[in-house]
This record gives C-alpha cells, structure tokens and sequence, in this order.
C-alpha cells in the first residue's frame, strides 16, 4: 500500500476499480462540487477531480478535491503540466498532501489555444509552462513519495503519500508506438491508468495485448475509459473530432436508430439516446472488464452525473467494495 | 536564421509620429532572406512613411539604408554620422540589431521595424517554419533530427500527448504533430528503441529561463582586445 487511499486499496482487493469524473465549475461557489459529490458518492471507488479542462479556468483541482473528500467522496485530483512548472508543482503536491488527498493524475492538460474547442473563449494568449511533461511528473511524484526527495535532490522530511495516475490514449497515433508511450509512464512509477475514451472494443483489446507483451499491464491498474454517449451527434462527433477517439459505425447506427425511433418528438429522442446511451455503456464497461490486464473502467458522464448510479447498478457494479485501510 | 515580420505600418506611424528625422535602417542577412528588413525592404518601409506624413500633413524627413549585419558594430558603426543626425532610428533587423544599436550609437533611440519571429527554415521560397528553439541544450541526436521544444506544442520530451490527430497538433489541423514525426523518422532510421529511454526533466537554465545567455570564446576575445590595446598605443604614439 503506497498512499491507502481507497481506489488503491479497491484496486489491490481485486475488486474491478469503478473511477468517475466531476468537473469544477467556472465560479468561485462551492455549491455544484458538493452537489456532484452527492451524486457520485457510493457509485464510484474515487471520482477525478478535472484541473482547468480544455484550458478554461475553473475552481482548482486541488480545493475542488479538497471540497469534495469534505463531502464523503474520494477525490483523483489531476495535475497538468500546462499550467505550473516543478517548484509549483512540487509546493501543490505537498499542500494537497497536507490536505489530506491521495490520488493524483498526472496529465499534460490540453493547450491553451484549445479553450473549450472554440465555445468559450478561454486564455488562448496564455503562456505554458510544461517545465516537465507527464512522464517526469509521475517520476517527481515516485521520487517525493519513495525517496522523501524533491526533483532537485533537497529532503522531504514528511513527503507525500499519493497513489499515482497517468493517462493513456491506447488508439492516437502513431499507435504502433501508443503501448511504449505507457510503458514509459509505468516505468516511471504510474500505479493506475485511465484510458481516453474508448469504443472499438476490438481495437483497444489489441492495444492491451501489446501492452501487456511489454510487461507493462502487471505493474499497473489499467482502467479503461468509457465516455457515457448521449447522442448520435455526440458519437459523430466524438469520431471525428476528438483525438485518439473512434467510434464504429454500428454504435452510431444504434444512437441513430433510438433518435428515429422517437420520430418528431425531441424530448423522446433525447429520452430514447439516453436510454441507448446508457445500454451501450454498460456493454461497453463488460467488454473491457474482460480484457486481460484490465482492472476497471474510468466512466465520464459529461454533464450527466445522475447516470452514473444507473450505469453502476445495471453493470453489476454496485454496490462499491468497502475495504477497510489497514 | 532569424525569421521576422513587418510591423503592421500603423503601428509603425503610432511610434514614430512625433518624430521628425528618421532613418529607416536595415539588415541585410537573416531578414533580408525573408524579404522582412533588408536595405528593399527598409527603402519600401521609408516610402510608406513618407507617404503617411505627406497624407497627415507633417513634416518629416525621412531617410533610408542598410547594413551587411546589424549584429556586429563593425558593419553600422561606419555610418555613425548618419545616425547621429537623426531624431530616432528604425531598425528593420531583427531584435539583436535594434538591441546592439541601441548600446551603440549613443542617446539615440532605436526602435523596431519587425516583430522578431523565430529561429526558421525556408523549406520553399515564401516559407519560414519554426525548427528549433535555441534552448542551449540539443537533444535533436536523441529525436531523429525533429525538435520536440518548439515544435511540438508542449515541449514534451517524452511524447506524445494525447492529442495527435490523424498525425496532427491538437491546437491546429494545420500543425504536424511532432512527435508523430519523431516516431515515424525513428522508425525509419531503426532507432525507435531510443525513444524507449525516459527522458528526465530538462535543465532550462540553458535556455531563457537561466536568465540571459553569453559566451565567450576567450582565445579570441584575448586577442581582439590585444590588437584593440595596440591600436590604442599606436594612435597616442
């Protein structure tokens, strides 16, 4: 046991891992975090606490985490690059630490020209630091935790205890080279992996599989990412937009199909989506369960946490294991 | 080389209005290459100045020329009379030029003509690209000659990111992914294992973030100031 903060302790039971997603919001109120708290609480082992996505200033992941363990629910806060270099990075890690949170992400953020995908309008003139990138954050987080060392060598007298993550986009390109990429991340110190979103089951199946040829798989909880659908158009534009996402063409046609199946009426379509949406998703978190090497899923609900309970409870998923720290 | 770009003419005539002797002065290596500040280009820039003045009605005079480098004293000094009849000077060299004139030449203000771009290659006639960021640390042995610091998004060192798209930067469907590039030219050469390798956090105290760069070739510098000293012990003779 490296942090024992309850997605750890999950993980190491053997228990499939169930992860989920709350992101902050764009004020300085906390009413929406402990709002979403209560929703995710108990359906999820640990649910990501998101640090400023698509670029967008939010309430930070670390007092969001903060707020949110205050609530009964286990925070993953996230750490990008983008934003702090190692001096802030390693200062943030020993104040959440102080705060009493235990998982941490490690991710390159997405860049500041992306603001939103154009729909607000973001910082796009801000400068970035990525002083380091994720994989020589998760070694900073090792070496903190393991060495009671920071990155430049100066003692940590109490260091931090994190249970550390890093993310993996098994289907970008060059995907020939998408396994090393976590190898490297492993190798590093990442204890748990969330997938990007995945829908060609086949696809990512092939992925874990050279993942798991290079070793990689046993060393770490890999869990893979399912980004619950709520519409066709979603879907679509998921396959076309969205980086290291495809979408196969039947999963569009059974949106499509519950979208006609409501003909003009709009608030059954979206009824009728949801409903698919959510069918999908619960095949989806079976399928990936049952690839080797595949210790649980990482669900993100955008906008939608009421469906993750009812995805929980349909895949057999509920409830959540409670084991004891030690 | 340096690759510049004109100042939009407007920004050029808000710094320069109150002004009534200018020389326009240009650079003829780096931004003459990219048609942005060469002794052409500054003779175009002083045109449109004069043109702005005749249109707003002030009087101004307004003169033009180049030299081979604006780096090196010893190509501008020579027209040190010149610019001393001038109320301020407008360098069409990149930032170095402006940087050194202006520790040169006395109370002169020397303001710029460009906006310095970057440290580029003309891959086509009309085409500047980023290459390299002169980080004072190359690592282009270890990523098949492609730079991860400027030209992938986010200097990452161990990519890629999550955002490739179809061998595309996140921020532009225009931008290669650099690290696509890295992985495919490593493949190529049968060196993809060097990716392999973790690559830990880089010192940037090479780069800008070690505040202000300077080297000196001692031997060299020794003997410019001995011939300087002997040239001074000459003329007192």
């Amino acid at each position: 046991m490296k942090s024992g903060s309850n997605l750890e302790r999950v993980i190491l039971s053997g228990n499939p891992a169930v992860t989920a997603e709350l992101g902050p919001p764009m004020s300085a109120a906390p009413d929406e975090i402990v709002h979403k708290a209560h929703i995710l609480k108990g359906f999820c082992d640990a649910a990501n606490i998101t640090d400023c996505q698509t670029a967008v200033v939010r309430i930070s992941s670390i007092a969001a985490a903060f707020i949110a363990q205050r609530e009964g629910l286990e925070p993953v806060m996230q750490m990008t690059c983008r934003d702090r270099n190692r001096i802030a990075m390693q200062a943030d890690l020993l104040g959440a630490a102080a705060l009493g949170l235990k998982n941490c992400l490690c991710i390159a953020g997405d860049h500041q020209k992306f603001g939103a995908a154009g729909k607000l309008k973001g910082h796009p003139g801000a400068k970035n630091v990525y002083d380091v990138d994720t994989t020589q954050l998760v070694g900073i987080l090792k070496k903190m935790r393991d060495e009671s060392l920071q990155e430049g060598g100066d003692k940590i007298e109490v260091p931090p205890k994190f249970f550390i993550g890093a993310t993996w986009t098994p289907m970008g390109d060059p995907m020939d080279f998408r396994p090393y990429n976590l190898k490297k991340k492993v190798d590093a110190g990442a204890e748990f992996i969330q997938t990007q979103g995945i829908y060609d089951m086949e696809l990512f199946k092939s992925q874990c599989e050279k993942a798991r040829n290079l070793g990689v798989l046993e060393n770490t909880a890999l869990l893979a990412g399912i980004i619950v659908p709520k519409s066709a158009m979603m879907l679509k534009y998921m396959d076309a937009n969205v980086s290291g996402v495809t979408v196969p063409k039947p999963l569009i046609d059974r949106m499509a199909k519950a979208k006609e199946a409501a003909g003009d009426d709009k608030k059954k379509a979206k009824q009728l989506q949801e409903e698919e949406g959510i069918k999908i998703t619960v095949e989806l978190i079976h399928q990936a369960l049952e690839i080797p090497g595949v210790k649980g899923v990482h669900i993100q609900a955008i906008d939608w946490e009421p469906a993750i309970e009812i995805i929980v409870k349909a895949a057999g998923l509920y409830p959540r294991p409670n084991i004891p720290a030690e | 080389m340096i690759v510049g770009q004109q100042k939009p003419i407007e920004e050029l005539w808000g710094m320069l209005k109150d002004f009534k002797k200018i020389m326009v002065f240009g650079c003829n290596t780096c931004v003459a290459v990219c048609h942005a500040g060469g002794a052409k280009e500054a003779e175009i820039t002083a045109s449109l100045l004069r043109i702005r003045a005749a249109e707003e009605g002030v009087e101004m005079n307004i003169e033009h020329g180049a030299c081979e480098r604006q780096c090196e004293p010893e190509f501008f000094m020579p027209s040190i009379e010149k610019f001393k009849a001038q109320d301020v000077i407008l360098s069409t060299a990149c930032g170095v030029g402006v940087n050194l004139m202006s520790s040169q030449i006395g109370d002169m203000p020397v303001y710029p003509g460009l906006n310095t771009s970057f440290y580029g290659a003309v891959p086509q006639a009309g085409v500047f690209t980023e290459v390299c960021g002169g980080c004072g640390n190359c690592v282009l042995h270890l990523t098949g000659g492609i730079c991860p610091i400027v030209r992938c998004s986010k200097s990452l060192l161990n990519g890629p990111c999550g955002g490739t798209n179809n061998g595309k930067c996140e921020i532009s469907s225009e931008i290669d992914c650099a690290w696509y590039l890295i992985v495919e030219r490593m493949k190529k050469l049968g060196t993809l294992e060097k990716l392999f390798e973790i690559q830990p956090p880089k010192n940037w105290g090479t780069a800008t973030a070690g505040g202000p760069r300077r080297i000196v070739i001692e031997h060299i510098a020794e003997l410019e100031e001995k011939e300087e000293n002997k040239a001074t012990v000459e003329v007192k003779k």
